[in-house]
């Protein structure tokens, strides 16, 4: 449907449809892609946009998400504004490529629909294919609502494109829970969506013929770590630009993009640091807490890669006991990796707070308000004695509990 | 048709320098295929010889826009960059212009025949316009002589090796070639390159022709043959001569032999100097050389009873 300029009348949209009528008002030029679920609707709504000519957007229906990611990086670096969709076992096979997208430094935009790796085989919600790709030199933006993903998605373009930066970004909302619940959303005017993204010029094109160039070459021991040290740099310099293009969202419509949401920290004694969805639930319980006069708080990232290290410890300082919750395991015998991340950002902190890693909520295991008020209980009572009991811990779990036939059990 | 001096008046759009090995089969093939474009092309690379030896950072032999991303992908990467160009000239926005820009992919037969398949299968049928051009010298030979599926029965390979028990290779080559044709593309051919005239007149047909099309050439490889590097040529000559390779083309469905050697050369003389085959001459691979031949003659007169027919 078309949406007037300046029109900003809410309408229920699921996450997916959101995302891909971000899409859809970005028009982009190539669209190579893969169905799986969660994310399967972003492909068949985008689709239908091409066949009704809503967009003259090139789709590309590829025969995996290994040769979706490859077609991107080929569209991308013939000089095309380059996006796709996936999940799980999609994004688990495009790694290979990822990793190609972001050391050519092609501005791909990726969403991603959080959903558990198999095996055991599984389609709903966890962190586990997205946090798999937390090294492969894409941004990472988690959404905690079907509006942020929406707003996202035009914010990932910016952040992309920009010149400082010329990387990929993955958008990330959490499957089934965001993709697939109706939310208010008040979207933005084609108009100004197509103001905002402005127009994509590639400094290089394969299509450029009367210049040609080389992209992909072989680096040998010598070039490979300074290209590697260029990515790098980039990626760093990724996290002003994040704030940037935020700023100028907000101004033009309104809504708040920072490096993370800060709730309810500023005179906190304790907090939750979570990404995504469950982050909602979890301000439910500080909202109790706080009516119960607990000094209690959250922090949720937004930008998960590049880190915005220093920004984290900046928020952190003042805390006593910090709880990193993830919505993965990293299987390094030591919790997830937020847990990790945001415990080695703590080491500079002067007084630094204590620190504990819960996983929860694994192949989309539910993650209720009696939950975080568990963990916060446990914050509290760390917070009294001065000392973490256990440093790593799965919840939302009994491990005594059997595994019952019907699955209800454990 | 261009004659040779025609060819060695155009612009070398490949160039010297490489680090390719003396007697390679790769680069005459590029180079004469790349003569035969009238418009600007862009190339897109698998892993292999021909990328890793003439894209050494900060060195490129190419003077055509070119890309490498990985291993088993060129099909889909090509495909990307071929969507983009219609993409592009739909909004007005080709870099210089609106032009008329083809598109070549390269691949060896690992990543062709093995781990491209897949990615091959899947542009071949989406129908983008392009032309994919596998070099086949019979195994993995950038990564030093494994097996592939392009590899002749009865081959010794670093993974196929002739022990005293298994005398290399056990088994037969698989026919991409008709596997592409399955696909029903518009042009698929097998070419080599000691005929260039053949190999350039398949080449214009596989240009010209809209939708996707295909070339399987067989290319020497010194190194891994254990050959002279000064006897490729006849090498390759031999692969076609001995109706090991044999040179055909299908066109719109119809097939045609386009080379009959007058007389059969035996597998043995091309077999013979060639140290990959060394094993099947010694006392205890009694029969294999029997059996090569059988299975060459055998595919050779299927072939022909093909020849001006229609495949599908
Ligand atoms: C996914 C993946 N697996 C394996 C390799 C290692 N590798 C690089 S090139 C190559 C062999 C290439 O063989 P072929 O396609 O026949 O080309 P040639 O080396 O003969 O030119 C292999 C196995 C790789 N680069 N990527």
């Amino acid at each position: 449907m078309a949406i007037a300029r300046n029109k900003r009348e809410q309408m229920g949209l699921t996450g997916n449809s959101a995302v891909a009528m971000a899409m859809k008002q970005v028009n982009p030029d190539v669209f190579p892609a893969y169905p799986i679920t969660p994310s399967t609707t972003v492909v068949e709504e985008f689709s239908s946009y091409v066949a009704d000519g809503a967009v003259d957007t090139e789709f590309i229906a590829v025969e995996s998400e290994h040769s979706a990611m490859s077609a991107c990086v080929g569209a991308a670096a013939a000089g095309a504004r380059v996006m796709t969709a996936t999940s799980s076992q999609g994004l688990a096979l495009m790694w290979e490529v990822l990793y190609i997208a972001s050391g050519l430094r092609l501005p791909i935009v990726l969403c991603d629909g959080n959903r558990a790796l198999s095996s055991p085989i599984n389609i709903h919600c966890d962190h586990s294919d997205t946090m798999g790709a937390r090294d492969s030199g894409w941004i990472h933006l988690y959404s905690e609502t079907v509006q942020e993903a929406y707003d996202n998605i035009f914010q990932a373009v910016r952040i992309a494109e920009h010149p400082d930066v010329m990387l990929p970004v993955m958008v990330c909302l959490d499957g089934f829970i965001t993709t697939h619940a109706i939310e208010n959303v008040t979207p933005i005017g084609d108009e100004e969506a197509q103001e905002f993204v402005g127009e994509y010029k590639a400094k290089n094109s394969l299509l450029d013929t009367d210049n040609p160039v080389t992209v992909g070459a072989m680096a040998l021991q010598e070039p490979y770590m300074v290209f590697k040290y260029q990515q790098s740099e980039a990626i760093k310099k990724a996290k002003d630009v994040v704030i940037e293009v935020g700023k100028e969202f907000e101004e033009k419509f309104g809504r708040e993009y920072g490096l993370f949401e800060s709730y309810r920290l500023e005179d906190a004694e304790v907090a939750v640091v979570i990404l995504s969805s469950a982050a909602g639930t979890t301000k439910v319980a500080v909202d109790e807490l706080r009516a119960r006069g607990k000094k209690v708080g959250l922090l949720r990232p937004r930008l998960f890669r590049p880190l915005p290290h220093a920004e984290i410890a900046e928020a952190l300082k003042g805390l006593k006991v910090v709880a990193c919750l993830d919505r993965t395991d990293s299987m390094s015998g030591f919790g997830g990796p937020l847990f990790n991340d945001v415990r080695s950002v703590l080491y500079e902190v002067e007084n630094r707070p204590l620190i504990f890693g819960r996983i929860f909520g694994l192949g989309g295991r539910d993650y209720q308000v009696k939950d975080a008020l568990a963990v916060f209980e446990e914050l509290l009572s760390t917070l009294e004695t001065g000392k973490v009991d256990e440093l790593i811990k799965y919840i939302t779990f009994d491990p005594e509990a059997p595994l019952s036939v019907d699955g209800s059990g454990c | 048709m261009a004659t040779l001096k025609d060819f060695a008046k155009k612009e070398e759009l490949f160039t010297g320098g490489h680090r390719l090995c003396s007697g390679c089969g790769i680069p005459p093939i590029v180079r004469l295929v790349l003569r035969n474009y009238e418009t600007p092309v862009v190339a897109a690379n698998a892993t292999g010889c021909l990328e890793v030896a003439t894209t050494i950072y900060p060195y490129s032999a190419w003077r055509i826009p070119w890309i490498h991303s990985a291993f088993e992908n060129t099909a889909a990467t090509i495909s990307g960059v071929e969507t983009a160009y219609r993409a592009l000239k739909k909004r007005g926005k080709i870099p210089g212009g609106d032009k008329d820009i083809k598109f070549i992919a390269f691949g060896g037969d690992g990543g062709t025949y093995d781990i491209g398949l897949q990615s091959l299968s899947g542009a071949l049928e989406r129908g983008h316009n392009f032309l994919y051009l596998c070099y086949d010298n019979g195994a993995y030979m950038n990564t030093g002589i494994q097996r592939s599926s392009a590899t002749p029965f009865g081959c010794n390979t670093t993974t196929s090796p002739a022990g005293t028990v298994i005398k290399g290779k056990l088994e037969k080559r698989k026919d991409l070639t008709r596997i592409v044709v399955a696909h029903n593309v518009p042009y698929a051919a097998q070419a080599s390159p000691h005929n260039w005239s053949d190999l350039a007149k398949k080449t214009q047909k596989a240009i010209n022709t809209k939708g996707p099309t295909f070339l399987n050439v067989i290319s020497p490889c010194p190194l891994g043959w254990y050959t002279k590097p000064e006897d490729s040529n006849k090498h390759a000559r031999l692969a076609v001569e001995s109706c090991y390779w044999p040179l055909y083309e299908v066109e719109d469905g119809v097939l045609r032999v386009t080379y009959k050697p007058k007389k059969k050369v035996s597998m043995e003389e091309w077999l013979k100097p060639q140290g990959r085959f060394k094993h099947i001459f010694k006392p205890g691979a009694e029969g294999l050389l029997e059996e090569i031949q059988s299975q060459v003659d055998e595919y050779w007169e299927k072939l022909l009873e093909f020849d001006g027919k229609p495949v599908y």
